[in-house]
């Protein structure tokens, strides 16, 4: 029979995958539980996640690419843009979802044991979910525009867990964040607006002067957003210096907030 | 060494209590940082305490200690429970030991999955249906996906609710929400589980079937640690029970005794409280209490009553100096405190009335009638006063005893079949009379219902 055992921790504390792997069952429920809430008693419903980056496209076409002229390494402007919303909205859904995930599950962390960084990771998850269907919408485009996939399109799965590794990251520091310091909810909208501007969405990231684009590549969105572009329409960017700076960054982040959630997790029910 | 299912020892847990916002803002500690330095500096020339460390009772400067230092052992099998009056930190010791919240100081070691309701329901989203409901609270619990689609049918028959599984939770009734929260929570099969007063909510036949299968998982083998103020449940369910005071073990042993030293002590309320030695029983010189009791008209301690049950409050006193003209009086509150009535047999009764009081035993009941009270948790207060000369006590004994008062809904009290909420702090039955037109042309009421039973004929 297992035997546990309870003690105060000390401040750094495992990672406790085992804990984990035994509560893998709950990681998919919590997934399941976020999606079906998300689209119950909703019109659009689904719809949704594929409405809003061909929206937010058609916006950025018009006044971006038609008005400003914005260069799009000659790519069909839309294309261009929704090649880079995909990723951006898969990050920022799982952003904005995952950062109030604990203070939402306040009811059962106060109540239940389980590991609590299956909590942000299921609303991560969950966004994959719409991911998915904007994918969808993606390969319709691509054969819209006749774009031929080139072999960089082997890479997509690596960009794509880039950006789910970077997601998570954040959703760590910010939701063991967010239970303590409420202000995290206020903070969040004004992040993912200034964010998006300094993410290469709207325009490429060869408007970026070549000298100053490792440093560009701090913000690990750049290298996952651009490598998405490259992988999916070949054109743009090839995998370069920006892009290692950006996956240090993400390694960086994801490590530490996963250090940082164990550490505080001790306090959440009592804080909560 | 293996036969123990739970062992803690020394465990403590101490919370910051802070007088400012509960909830901090980034912006509170930034602001707090930079005067930090200020402060410091203010504190080491002025020598006055820092803001947030002045101590007060029961305090450790800016903490209070829920737990201090409780150990314990409880062996596979054990039905313990555990007590206390509101406060004490049990319920802080069942988060301790399943793991939500962390001990400050101790250890504890437990052998076996462990089950914890601590809440019913928790984790129900009101958008989901039934159905979706008991997957994601079970998974939470801990049952395995197979374990659930196991014993799916079983928790829906349980909560008697096989007809609304597939509509979304907001749209039920608070009962049967309760019913299949619990439900789900009464099929976990975990060695050790951890019951938090879960059957305080819900109606009495609801809190029976509780009982019932709380009863069932004890005699089943398995571990049980149960917090509760139902004491017949207690003693019911557990054979051992710790009782709590102030975040520490008071007492740890056999339930009857724990469960009597608990109500003798005067730290909890219930439906008996004895004085057995004189010297320390309430009262002065004149008069003193010996016992307070809730009775049936047969004598047997009640601590709940059906509403239509007659129920007695039993003052057992005694006179020390004769002469004086005294009465018990016991004045009735409800749950939110409000004053029902106030009685005092001198009025009515003749012996009382009339002649002094002579020195000895008294035992004096004071009879409620059934359909008055309405139902919740009456307490009683307890006096006994002069007559002559205003009303001056002797000696008052408040929050005596306590009753539960019930009503099942079966057609014979005032609230009859319907099963909602019925206002008022008293309920009692009273006469009505009715008057009508006469019943329209053709039939009166009588002769239609006469002839809808010859309709229907031996069946």
């Amino acid at each position: 029979m297992p035997l546990v055992v309870i003690r105060p921790r000390s401040r750094w504390v495992p990672i406790n995958l085992r804990g984990m792997w035994e509560h893998r069952e709950l990681l998919y429920f919590l997934t399941w539980r976020d999606v079906k809430i998300r689209y119950k008693q909703t019109v659009l419903g689904i719809a949704w996640v594929v409405l809003q980056p061909l929206l937010t496209m058609t916006v950025f076409s018009i006044f971006f690419g038609l008005l400003a002229r914005v260069p799009s390494d000659n790519v069909p402007y839309p294309l261009f843009a929704f090649c880079g919303l995909l990723p951006w909205q898969l990050f920022s859904r799982a952003l904005t979802d995952a950062s109030m995930s604990l203070v939402e599950h306040e009811r059962v962390i106060t109540k239940i044991y389980f590991p609590r960084l299956l909590v942000p990771i299921s609303a991560v998850l969950a966004s994959l979910v719409d991911f998915g269907v904007a994918f969808v919408l993606m390969i319709g485009m691509l054969f819209l525009y006749h774009v031929r996939l080139t072999a960089a399109a082997f890479t997509l799965p690596l960009f794509l867990l880039l950006a789910v590794v970077t997601a998570s990251g954040i959703a760590f520091w910010l939701s063991a964040l967010a239970v303590q310091y409420r202000d995290v909810r206020y903070v969040l909208g004004f992040l993912t607006q200034i964010w998006l501007f300094a993410t290469p969405v709207a325009y490429p990231s060869s408007l970026v002067p070549a000298r100053w684009r490792p440093y560009y590549g701090l913000n690990p969105l750049a290298g996952v957003v651009e490598g998405f572009r490259w992988a999916l329409l070949g054109k743009g960017q090839p995998p370069g210096p920006m892009l290692w700076v950006s996956v240090g960054v993400v390694v960086f982040i994801f490590i530490g907030g996963l250090l940082y959630f164990r550490r505080m997790e001790s306090t959440f029910a009592d804080v909560i | 060494m293996s036969d123990i299912a739970i062992r803690a020892q020394e465990l403590s847990k101490r919370y910051r209590i802070s007088t400012r916002l509960p909830y901090k803002a980034l912006r509170d500690t930034i602001t707090d940082g930079i005067y930090a330095p200020f402060r410091a500096m203010r504190y080491l020339v002025a020598r006055k305490p820092q803001a947030g460390q002045e101590s007060s009772p029961g305090t450790d400067g800016g903490f209070v200690w829920a737990l201090r230092d409780v150990s314990f052992e409880v062996k596979q099998g054990e039905a313990v429970g555990i007590i206390g009056r509101n406060g004490v930190g049990k319920t802080t010791l069942l988060k301790v030991l399943s793991r939500v919240t962390e001990p400050t100081r101790g250890w504890a070691e437990v052998r076996g999955r462990v089950g914890s309701l601590l809440e019913v329901g928790a984790g129900f989203h009101p958008e989901l249906t039934g159905r979706e409901n008991v997957h994601f609270n079970g998974a939470i619990l801990g049952m395995t996906r197979r374990e659930l689609s196991r014993k799916f049918n079983e928790i829906v028959a349980f909560a008697e609710l096989e007809r609304f599984i597939d509509t979304p939770v907001k749209r039920y009734s608070s009962g049967m929400y309760m019913r299949l929260a619990f439900a789900v929570a009464a099929h976990l099969d975990p060695e050790i589980l951890l019951v938090d007063e879960v059957l305080a909510v819900g109606d009495a036949s609801f809190q029976k079937r509780c009982l019932g299968k709380m009863g069932e998982v004890a005699a089943g083998g398995r571990t049980v640690l149960f917090v509760s103020h139902n004491m017949p449940a207690i003693t019911r369910l557990c054979q051992r029970t710790i009782l709590l005071d102030a975040g520490c073990v008071v007492l740890d042993g056999p339930s009857p005794e724990v469960v009597s030293t608990y109500l003798q002590s005067g730290i909890g309320t219930t439906a008996a409280r004895e004085w057995p030695d004189l010297a320390k029983a309430p009262g002065d010189d004149v008069v003193r209490l010996r016992a307070v009791r809730l009775v049936t008209p047969q004598g047997a301690i009640k601590r709940t009553v059906n509403i239509q049950e007659t129920i007695g409050v039993q003052i057992e006193y005694e006179i020390m100096t004769p002469g004086r003209r005294l009465s018990p009086v016991i004045v009735c509150y409800n749950e939110e405190g409000v004053c029902l009535f106030a009685s005092g047999i001198a009025s009515r009764d003749a012996l009382y009335g009339q002649d002094p009081s002579f020195v000895g035993k008294r035992v004096a009941t004071c009879w409620i009638p059934g359909n008055f009270l309405a139902e919740g948790t009456m307490t009683f207060t307890v006096s006994v006063n002069a007559i002559l000369g205003g009303n001056y006590a002797h000696t008052v004994e408040r929050d005596a005893v306590q009753v539960q008062v019930v009503d099942p809904v079966d057609a014979e009290s005032v609230r009859g079949l319907y099963g909602g909420t019925v206002a008022g702090v008293v309920r009692p039955m009273l006469r009505w009379t009715t008057e009508s037109d006469q019943p329209p042309s053709g039939c009166s009421l009588g002769e239609q219902n006469e002839k809808g039973a010859e309709g229907l004929g031996p069946l």
